[in-house]
């Protein structure tokens, strides 16, 4: 089964983080993304650009675009991975050596339905 | 989370710092009371969150603290008073608190930190001293690391804030709700300020670029805070994205010695990748809201710029006419010697001189005038006028490095002293940073 770990975070907190501390803490995450890639679990790994630029489509007719996230809540979606686990137990394992590696916040662990892994590179 | 590292409490301080400020400034209409309101709640923050763990909401927790304090204290001198006249100003206190909690959770905090940082630029307050209120009152940088980012004393810097302050004091706060009006003067103000606290980190020379660099990054953290708040504002957008799209060639900028690089000879592969990504985004949404502005129009020119794999592949007619464009939106000398530049690339440099030989009287005393005109001479083959033109750059240059870039232009034209052709080889990066 393949679960999506969204990783959700006060943006103010993670951009207030100078640059040594936001690479101390990718180092810290790329850790245990190398364990599960040595596994053969690791799918799509995506950190995203602050909400700041983002763009909403409502879907209404017409649609209707709007500046910024879907939901402006306290925390927001600031990246995901996909991961491939054989139930929830095991993709909370994940997530929760990810969040040793990066505390505060939290992660959304969702099954995930149609995978298509694309054909992009970065 | 560990407990010997206790980082993520600065960080979260100073993160939650300009909400909690300026809703503790609503609340206390005194800037002095409501930042040591704050510092209070700071004190009890390092003292409780390593044993409960961080708040849910630390702005909130650091309001609610920060206000429970400050009122006790009130009470406190109260009750040593003779005595109370009136209950006003406490009950006053009393129908607040009620208010707060729902207001936290409200818009109000939107204009809580638009007024906080609407009170550091005053008009009557000179650039620097803006400057040196918002890091102080908004960023929350200590007296010490100002003071480091300015290359002033301590005392100085002291001196330079408390004058500040006075005067923000005499001037008044704005407290009531602005009107649409009101608001938009309030974010051009902002977003004013914002970029010269960039430009006083970004104009550094390369010895001190450095030292000044958290200056360029403190205004990047200000423009996305602002941007979050104000979604939808294209010129907050062309702001950020134009202020990132610069910062993002920060390694680039400086060779070991501390010279300038210019942009054309700029190793583009330093250039910050994930910065650049951030800002094209920004301008590309700022562009769909179709409300020009300067700020849009600075960072479509950056953008042009990022987007060049190669100082070949630059698009300097497209250049050329955004900064057509900025000279009707924002004319100034500066602007059209910035155009000029474009117009070399484009028709030439017999071209480029006839638009900046008007703006000689304006310009009399500015340092590119010189560069810029001595490059275009040069490239015309005119070395002896070049060479004027450098010798006065030189006299007029505000930094060493600055001094030093033009030196190499003279030597380059001794070298060459025999006169080229109108299309002297010479590519001429006359632009500087």
């Amino acid at each position: 089964m393949l679960y999506a770990i969204l990783c959700y975070h006060d943006e103010d907190f993670v951009g207030s983080w100078s640059k040594d501390q936001d690479e101390a803490v990718m180092k810290k995450l790329a850790v245990v993304q190398d364990k599960l890639t040595q596994q053969g679990r690791l799918g799509p790994v995506a950190r995203l650009l602050p909400t700041t630029a983002a763009a909403t489509l409502r879907k209404e007719d017409p649609p209707l675009v709007l500046d910024g996230p879907y939901a402006e809540t306290k925390e927001q979606l600031l990246g995901f991975y996909i991961v491939d686990c054989n139930n929830l137990d095991e993709a909370l394992d994940v997530a929760r050596d990810l969040g040793a590696a990066n505390p505060g916040g939290a992660y959304e662990v969702r099954p995930v339905g149609v995978f298509r892994p694309g054909g992009i590179s970065a | 989370m560990s407990e010997a590292d206790t980082s993520w409490i600065e960080t979260a301080l100073t993160s939650a710092r300009p909400q909690a400020v300026g809703a503790l400034l609503r609340y206390f209409r005194d800037l002095d009371t409501a930042e040591e309101a704050f510092q209070n709640a700071c004190l009890r923050a390092l003292k409780n969150w390593p044993q409960n763990g961080p708040p849910r909401d630390p702005a909130a927790w650091l309001i609610m603290v920060g206000r429970n304090v400050a009122i006790d204290e009130v009470r406190r001198t109260r009750k040593q008073q003779p005595l109370p006249e009136d209950d006003q100003a406490i009950s006053d206190l009393d129908d607040a608190e009620g208010a707060l909690a729902e207001r936290l959770d409200g818009s109000h905090y939107r204009d809580d930190i638009l007024r906080l940082m609407f009170i550091c630029c005053h008009p009557q307050l000179p650039a620097t001293q803006q400057i040196a209120l918002a890091l102080r009152i908004v960023s929350g940088l200590t007296v010490k690391q100002i003071a480091r980012a300015f290359l002033v004393s301590d005392a100085a810097m002291e001196q330079r804030i408390t004058r500040a302050k006075a005067k923000v004091a005499e001037a008044g706060t704005p407290f009531e709700t602005p009107g649409p009006v009101e608001r938009s003067e309030r974010l051009a103000g902002v977003a004013a300020m914002i970029y010269l606290i960039f430009n006083e980190g970004y104009s550094a020379s390369g010895d001190t670029a450095e030292i000044r660099k958290p200056l360029c990054e403190e205004a990047i953290r200000l423009a996305r805070l602002l941007l979050r708040l104000f979604q939808s504002e294209p010129e907050i957008m062309g702001l950020t994205a134009l202020i990132l799209l610069q910062h993002a060639r920060s390694a680039a900028r400086f060779a070991k010695d501390g010279s300038l690089i210019l942009l054309d000879d700029q190793d583009r592969a330093l250039w910050n990748r994930n910065m650049i990504a951030e800002g094209l985004a920004l301008i590309d949404k700022a562009m769909r809201h179709r409300r020009s502005g300067p700020y849009q129009i600075q960072a479509a020119i950056a953008a042009l710029h990022a987007r060049a794999a190669t100082p070949e592949e630059t698009d300097w007619t497209q250049i050329d006419l955004l900064y057509g464009a900025l000279e009707v939106v924002q004319p100034s000398p500066v602007v059209t010697l910035n155009r000029a530049v474009a117009v070399s690339k484009v028709r030439g440099p017999q071209a480029a001189l006839d638009l900046i030989e008007p703006l000689a009287p304006k310009l009399a005393n500015y340092f590119h005038f010189y560069g810029v005109r001595g490059a275009f001479l040069m490239q015309l083959g005119r070395n002896d006028e070049a060479r004027i033109a450098f010798d006065r750059a030189i006299a007029l240059a505000n930094t060493s490095a600055e001094a030093a870039h033009i030196r190499m232009h003279i030597d380059r034209l001794i070298r060459d002293s025999q006169p080229k052709g109108a299309n002297g080889g010479t590519r001429q990066g006359a632009k500087a940073k």
